[in-house]
């Protein structure tokens, strides 16, 4: 593309926020003299960068170099103060907000224990250790029975194979008990935040002016670390598995609210026609036409509410949760990677379960074609399995022996993984030590001394450059002043730190991943392993191989650069392989009668056209890498990542939310940023 | 005569910000120069038409003529900006909210182009879902919806799923979706426009043939005017949003009102739209005719018969001679000459 038409496009897509943009765009867009400048303001911000850095640091004004204590914001101390008001003095007149917080944490509690009465613990009386057990859980026997021909009735002998081994699993590596927290939690947490994200989805739909104002606490809730609100939740709602399941819903719940908006706006407005042309009244209409038609890319948030959250059971553990989440942050902190590795791959496979299981559910309605007297044979068979799994759980309460999965039966692979990673570490610690120096050495500390050295207002401005050029003053000031912030609250050098390690960690990911993608994209057969590695990747709990790594190669920068990487890595292939796929067949055809060979058909059609969906998968790379980041505090960095962990440590909520807060800044600004390039690129393209 | 089933008095539809600017007292006072010169997009303007009952009324237009915002007003779903219209008599949108949704349920039924089918239902609960919002029973729902299918002819294929189905098939669920609660108003909104044009004419065909049997009023939405001639009583052209012109499909071919109409009429199929009543001559005096035609015959019925001699035809209606016919006379209206008087 020649320099002229990127001119041409840029003027147009400016343009295109007026309404007359096109007749008036070619117009608008002579030779690209006059704009000349527009070409060197690039290169000359990266000139300055570099004179602002090689300076000496007494050149510069000394409130530039590092942001004056004395101009602090201390917003921290005063979100501590609000919260400590609220908690000790707020009062609606008949009642306090302490009563309100813990009124609702009462009545949310009243299913989670159902649902942990049911598959953990058994009935209770009484309390802590004098409790005695009313009747037992559900035995593992009979949930496995009850689950496979459930699943058989309705997802046919696929699902069932699955639920089988799955719970297989579980039994046989002796996670069952954690495993059934874990599950009645993620199951209550699921079903609230599904049909929450739904209804908030709905709602917005309806209104434009609910889902403007939702729409940036939605940004926030979904990249701010958990960490960050953990503490709050804490102290609103008590310590233990009611505000660590409030949490997790915080956390998963925005996908499912997006995804609801846009998939019942994506119903054909025919179908909405219809509703008024047959009488149906508005509530017809929603649940009757619009949901079930929208239901498959609904489900698509329901599977995301599902894995987010697993994926904060660890972190919510921390707060009382219990279950998987634990034991694996109990491995973790014995450096047992056999122990962590089984309980993580229990998380994933209670996620893939679940997951399936919803699909199956979904769908069973419309891909029912057994015929009907095999479909009662299937029900006589469902009923025959619910009664013997309940007559299985009589008996494990009248015999409690019987009950708990047999000793003998247990299988554990711990012992090989600890062997291993001691065997690598003998071996092979020459090595491993020079590649982790070599990097720490030549990209590690010059990248983040480099950062370090930046003068805050000049990064602010190039933030807000970057947004002028992108998107207009309107975006510049938002980054600008997001990035201001975090000079404001005093939290500057951990920010850079943040920028730094996330910055190499995403360069690293689309350095591999990009070549990757285009490597699956042409083959079916690689990027179904891919797929299926990275699949497994991001299900298991980041936790799980910051163990492997840290025994190799210690706590530090590079091994969080390592976790980071391997976290994020998922998006930035992914995205490639689909828009490298998604290209028009036509466009390929035109392409080959042209004469292209097929590196030209890769570079001059796909590559180009599969940009705009690249960019996306660079966005969910950094938040991603983001997320991740925090999770590195248990390692060791020196990033907001550790602020956030350590204001939970000390309980400073204030501290807490601002450092979690500008997480999600450094998030919003590359999401934004990147959102109005790829905007104006996806224009261009005539999408 | 009794009232018309709808009408429409004035109607405009118009888009953009100024839009109600420009109505004083519920009518439009503005000239196109005007709306257009403050961003006012009018979709539909100065529209005033009337349909019968049993008449099969078709508003024809090329994309962008306004005929599809038209039908939205015509079925409720839209409210015009100015104008009325006025269904049994009564302005429809002075209708109260359950009033309207009465007058849907039970009144009113719509066939649309891209199908409208809820892809989670089977056929058997797409056809009986009119009946369903109602609150019908299920057995009473279910045998109204058997009843439908048997009549489009998808009788065996109750349980299929949309998806399962191909075009043609999913516009018959659409069709007997539609008739399911028994309205006396049919909406068909491009019904074929998205098939293909073989299984069109299949869908003709049966909508002429429903129409035969149950005598609904229908509104149907085209751009194709061979469709239009085919099924129509009477024809609505539309450009701009405008009407250019309301006819039977014969009128619209012998006398067009605009130049438009004449562009769009010049390629039809005139034998099968002309009757003899239409391309007759005064008889001669003197005339001996070889044999008779009904005044309501088509062209393309007699033709083969007239065209096989130079003899002159008569043209009779209730057995009394109306006038004239022979070969050089049919052809040249066939092609679209000046006529000229028949050969004594």
């Amino acid at each position: 593309m020649t320099m002229a038409t990127t001119q041409a496009t840029r003027q147009a897509t400016r343009q295109a926020t007026h309404q007359d943009a096109r007749q008036n765009a070619p117009e608008q867009a002579p030779p690209a003299a006059p704009f000349r400048w527009r070409r060197l303001v690039w290169p000359a911000v990266a000139v300055l960068t570099a004179v602002v850095v090689m300076l000496p640091a007494d050149l510069l004004p000394a409130w530039a170099v590092k942001y004056p204590a004395a101009w602090h914001l201390p917003l921290a101390a005063w979100i501590s103060d609000v919260m400590k008001w609220l908690m000790n003095s707020a009062s609606f007149g008949l009642f306090t907000v302490r009563d309100l917080t813990r009124a609702l944490s009462a009545v949310l509690n009243i299913p989670l224990t159902m649902a942990k009465a049911i598959f953990a613990t058994g009935v209770m009386q009484g309390e802590g250790s004098q409790a005695v057990q009313l009747f037992p859980p559900i035995p593992w026997f009979s949930l496995v029975i009850a689950a496979t021909t459930v699943s058989y009735a309705i997802g046919g002998l696929r699902l069932a194979l699955g639920m089988a081994l799955g719970l297989a699993y579980l039994a046989v590596f002796g996670q069952w008990t954690s495993a059934m927290v874990t599950f009645a939690s993620v199951l209550v947490s699921s079903i609230i935040g599904a049909i929450g994200g739904l209804l908030l989805g709905l709602a917005c739909v309806r209104s434009r002016t609910l889902e403007r104002l939702i729409s940036p606490l939605l940004d926030v809730a979904q990249t701010m670390p958990v960490f960050a609100y953990l503490l709050p939740m804490l102290i609103l709602f008590g310590f233990g598995p009611v505000s660590a399941m409030i949490a997790t819903i915080i956390y998963a719940v925005p996908p499912m609210v997006r995804i609801t908006i846009v998939a019942i706006r994506a119903v054909p407005e025919e179908i909405e026609a219809l509703g008024r042309m047959t009488g149906c009244t508005r509530h017809q209409i929603t649940w009757k036409m619009l949901v079930p038609s929208a239901m498959p890319a609904l489900m698509v948030g329901v599977n995301q509410v599902i894995m987010l959250s697993l994926n904060v059971v660890i972190i919510a553990s921390m707060i009382g949760a219990g279950g998987l989440g634990w034991d694996v942050l109990a491995a973790l902190r014995r450096l047992d990677i056999g122990g962590g590795l089984e309980a993580g791959l229990a998380i994933t496979v209670l996620a893939i379960l679940l997951d399936r299981f919803a699909q199956a559910l979904a769908f069973n309605a419309r891909r029912n074609r057994r015929a009907e007297h095999s479909r009662r044979r299937v029900r006589h068979a469902v009923y025959a399995a619910l009664v013997l799994a309940a007559a299985g759980w009589l008996a494990a309460a009248h015999w409690p022996t019987i009950a708990p999965y047999p000793e003998g039966w247990r299988l554990s692979t711990a012992p090989f993984w600890g062997d291993l990673v001691s065997w690598i570490n003998i071996n092979f610690n020459g090595p491993l030590d020079a590649v982790k120096t070599f990097i720490l050495l030549n990209i590690l500390a010059p990248v983040k001394q480099f950062m370090l050295a930046l003068p805050w207002p000049w990064v602010v401005a190039v933030t807000a450059l970057a947004g002028y050029w992108l998107g207009g003053v309107r975006l510049a000031l938002t980054v600008g002043l997001m990035c201001a912030f975090m000079a404001v609250v005093g939290l500057w050098p951990a920010t850079m730190i943040t920028v730094y390690l996330c910055g190499v960690a995403v360069m690293i990911s689309v350095l591999i991943g990009v070549p990757v993608g285009i490597a699956c994209a042409q083959r079916p057969a690689l990027r179904t392993v891919v797929e299926w590695i990275i699949d497994t990747l991001q299900t298991l709990p980041a936790f799980v191989y910051l163990i492997p790594i840290v025994m190799l190669f210690r706590v530090g920068d590079f091994t969080a650069l390592i976790a980071i990487v391997l976290y994020a890595i998922a998006p930035a292939i992914r995205y490639t392989a689909h828009g490298v796929a998604q290209v028009s067949p036509h466009l390929i055809e035109a392409g080959v009668m042209s004469g292209c060979t097929r590196r030209q058909i890769l570079t001059r059609i796909r590559l180009p056209l599969a940009v705009p969906d690249m960019l996306l998968g660079l966005n969910q790379t950094i938040l991603l890498a983001l997320s991740m980041l925090v999770i590195t505090a248990l390692v060791g960095t020196r990033d907001l990542g550790q602020v956030t962990y350590a204001a939970l440590a000390k309980a400073d909520v204030g501290l807490g939310l601002v450092a979690g807060l500008s997480v999600a800044f450094i998030g919003m600004i590359a999401d934004r940023l990147i959102a109005a390039g790829s905007a104006r690129l996806k224009a261009r393209n005539g999408h | 005569m009794s009232h018309p089933v709808l009408a429409c008095r004035d109607v405009a539809k118009l888009y953009g910000a100024k839009a109600r600017k420009f109505v004083v007292d519920g009518r439009l006072s503005a000239d196109a120069a005007t709306l257009a010169e403050a961003g006012v997009t009018a979709a539909v303007r100065d529209v005033n038409l009337e349909i019968q009952r049993g008449q099969t009324f078709v508003i024809m237009g090329l994309s962008g003529s306004g005929k599809s915002t038209l039908v939205r007003c015509l079925s409720g779903l839209t409210a015009p900006t100015a104008g009325a219209v006025l269904f049994e008599g009564r302005d429809l949108f002075k209708y109260s909210e359950s009033e309207l949704i009465q007058i849907r349920r039970h009144q009113m039924g719509m066939v649309f182009q891209h199908f409208a089918l809820l892809p989670h239902l089977n056929v058997l609960q797409n056809v009986a879902f009119p009946l369903e919002v109602q609150g019908r029973t299920r057995a009473e729902r279910e045998a109204k919806a058997h009843q439908m299918i048997e009549l489009v002819g998808l009788k065996g294929r109750e349980a299929r799923f949309p998806s399962e189905l191909s075009g043609g098939q999913q516009q018959r669920v659409g069709i007997a979706r539609s008739l399911a609660a028994d309205p006396d108003l049919w909406f068909l909104d491009e019904p074929f426009s998205a098939l293909d044009p073989l299984i069109r004419r299949e869908m003709q065909d049966e909508v002429l043939r429903l129409q035969g049997m149950l005598k609904k009023t229908i509104v149907f939405i085209t751009h194709d005017f061979d469709e239009a001639a085919r099924i129509a009583d009477r024809i609505a052209i539309m450009k701009d949003g405008k009407v250019e012109q309301i006819g039977s499909a014969e009128e619209l071919v012998l006398t067009p009102a605009t130049d438009y109409v004449r562009a769009f009429t010049r390629e039809a199929p005139r034998a099968k739209i002309l009757t003899a009543r239409a391309v007759m001559r005064p008889a001669p005096a003197d005339a001996r005719f070889a044999g008779l035609i009904d005044a309501r015959a088509r062209i393309a019925a007699f033709a083969h018969q007239v065209e096989s001699t130079d003899a002159v035809y008569g043209v009779v209606d209730n057995g009394r001679i109306l006038g004239a016919i022979d070969r050089l006379a049919m052809i040249d209206v066939l092609v679209g000459r000046e006529p000229r008087s028949v050969a004594a």
